[in-house]
């Protein structure tokens, strides 16, 4: 954990399930083929089965299926037989006053998620549903309380989501946020899902409660909604931990709601009591028959599914010796690839990674290639360019600069590197010109010594523009006042 | 089969109450008379009967329903159909407003 890791008080221990709503990137709905995407323009995305109309009839989107299995098979889930069913409740979201999802017979059950410190997360299931349509409020402030009337956008009413729900099996802060960064990455390697938080195509809700350390029982748990970023996500459940420690504390007790997260105000606010389940009155879709995908068609999935982060990970790490975190991050922006090459190039794999992570936090990147990094990566090695001059060429070469050639590159800045004779030279003059400093590195404390380092490597960095190699410069030094 | 009131009335005492009736109506949105309560209880009462008397039967050899449909797999494919023309759907609304439908006040939450 961090250092900024907040902590509960040490008697009490944080339990944490997360649900979270993703929406598969297919080009249709799941049950129309209106078309699945982001519109301004309201209502434009609609056909007789998205607004509910008598007489329409859903058929269930093949690649939404698909898409759902390969995201299940992801998580470790086995794929069951399915049958979709009516969630009844009254809110104009949806036209048709239900919303079709999956209840007693998912997809997808029984997985997990390992973070990336290899703490495991049970997956208790990952089922298919509709997204709802969009609803805004007009008059008293906007808020559903005591606003006048509604509108309501029906373009998402339909498009095809998979809600991924977690057991309570997290215990920090950190955890509950490294799940949800590995999710998005999983996802974004199976390619199911943009998986964009702060654009909505992944929402997360928290279940949060806390109970004695060391204790097994789950306490009365309450579900955290409108949590718009892993940021956001870190805060609410904080803030919601601490308000039941409190409550405790104090001889009360929370009660089982849903909460609303401010993340303005920092807090969370109360919202309707959470309805038993079967309020929602839920019963088989009549309109819908049960997916029963045969064991080819998971054979087939399991075939085609991509090497996931975890793996990809693991393999950097046979590779190379650099801290974890570089290698999580180098992966999370989907730079492993890159970085791979470079190395079968013959490039040094901690170098690489480490100039990866360092230089190369770029939106865009395609311009590099494991070829190019390899050549740069060697060059460094090599003592032909110093580090200060590698980082200007590495961005240079993201840029597209002459074709991202890094030895064009450093030619047209004339970054060669100095002949060693040369730098030797430049040491010898500067070690007579400055007889008092030089005594200083030679005889002096550790303080000294390291202020007259500075000092040299000062002058020779401004006799050579620069292009001195820093290393080089501190070894020579090294050298001649040993000798 | 005997379905005469008597027998129901003293079948729903066991099976569904009042109570539960009310409750149901409630999630249902439904105003119910007190005499349509004391009328759907008795059927709701029947209706639960007959179901506890097909559970009593041993079906350990039958394969269990999924769906009444004897199909399974009815997928399309992901293709895209033309969307429904704005100003003729919001014709079909009782209020719209800015290419939306208008709704009343919203009383409660979202789901």
């Amino acid at each position: 954990m961090t250092a900024h890791e907040p902590s509960l008080p040490e008697e009490w221990e944080l339990v944490v399930g997360l649900e979270v709503h993703v929406e598969l990137a297919t080009k249709t709905k799941l049950f129309c083929g209106c078309e699945n995407k982001f519109s301004h323009i309201p209502n434009t995305l609609t056909c007789p089965t998205c607004v509910g109309l008598p007489g329409s009839l859903p058929v269930m989107n093949e690649k939404a299926v698909e898409f759902a299995m390969r995201l299940g098979r992801a998580l470790g889930c086995e794929i069951h037989p399915s049958v979709m069913a009516r969630k009844n409740y009254f809110y104009p979201d949806m036209a048709k006053d239900f919303q079709t999802t999956q209840y007693d017979q998912p997809t997808n059950a029984d997985g997990q998620l390992a973070l990336a410190d290899g703490t495991i997360v049970g997956i208790e299931r990952a089922h298919i549903e509709e997204d709802a349509g969009k609803t805004t409020h007009v008059g008293g402030g906007g808020r559903i309380n005591d606003a006048t009337y509604s509108l309501v956008d029906y373009n998402r009413a339909g498009v095809p989501l998979v809600e991924i729900v977690s057991q309570p099996d997290i215990r920090t802060v950190g955890h509950a946020k490294a799940y949800v960064s590995e999710l998005r990455d999983i996802l974004l390697a199976i390619q199911v899902s943009d998986a964009k938080m702060e654009e909505g195509s992944m929402r997360v809700d928290a279940n949060v409660s806390v109970r004695p350390t060391g204790s097994d029982e789950l306490r009365t748990r309450c579900e955290l909604k409108n949590i718009n970023s892993v940021r956001s996500l870190g805060r609410a459940i904080e803030y919601e931990a601490r308000r039941h420690v409190d409550l405790y504390t104090n001889g009360e007790a929370p009660r089982q709601e849903t909460r609303h997260w401010d993340e303005e105000g920092g807090r969370s606010t109360a919202g309707r009591s959470k309805e038993d389940a079967d309020d929602y009155r839920y019963f088989q879709e009549p309109d819908l028959v049960p997916l029963s995908p045969t064991a080819a068609q998971i054979a087939e999935i399991d075939a085609s599914m991509p090497v996931l982060p975890a793996a990809r990970r693991a393999r950097l790490g046979e590779l190379s010796s650099v801290a974890d975190e570089v290698i999580v991050t180098v992966v999370e922006r989907g730079q492993d690839g890159l970085a791979l090459g470079a190395i079968e190039a013959g490039a040094d794999a901690d170098k690489v990674l480490t100039r990866i992570q360092n230089d190369l936090a770029v939106d865009d990147w395609s311009a590099v290639t494991s070829e190019s990094l390899a050549m740069l990566i060697q060059m460094e090695t090599g003592g032909e360019l110093t580090a200060t001059q590698v980082k200007q060429v590495l961005g240079e070469m993201a840029a597209g600069e002459h074709g991202g050639d890094p030895k064009v590159i450093a030619a047209a800045h004339g970054f060669e590197a100095m002949e060693s004779n040369e730098l030797e030279t430049l040491v010898d003059q500067l070690i007579v010109d400055h007889p008092d400093e030089w005594s200083r590195f030679v005889d002096g404390d550790d303080g000294d010594r390291k202020k007259m380092q500075g000092f040299f490597t000062g002058q020779i960095m401004k006799a050579t523009k620069g292009q001195a190699d820093g290393r080089a410069v501190a070894q020579l030094l090294g050298q001649k006042s040993a000798g | 089969m005997e379905w005469s009131g008597a027998v129901s009335l003293g079948a729903m005492t066991q099976r569904i109450t009042r109570d539960e009736v009310v409750h149901v109506a409630r999630l249902a949105r439904l105003s119910l008379s007190d005499a349509e309560i004391d009328e759907f209880t008795s059927q709701l009462g029947d209706i639960l009967e007959h179901a506890a008397d097909i559970e009593a039967l041993d079906v350990g050899d039958v394969e269990p329903t999924l769906h009444p449909l004897p199909m399974v797999n009815v997928l399309r494919p992901d293709e895209l159909c033309p969307a429904l023309d704005r100003d003729l759907l919001l014709s079909q609304a009782p209020a719209a407003e800015d290419g939306q439908f208008r709704v009343p006040p919203i009383l409660g939450e979202e789901p």
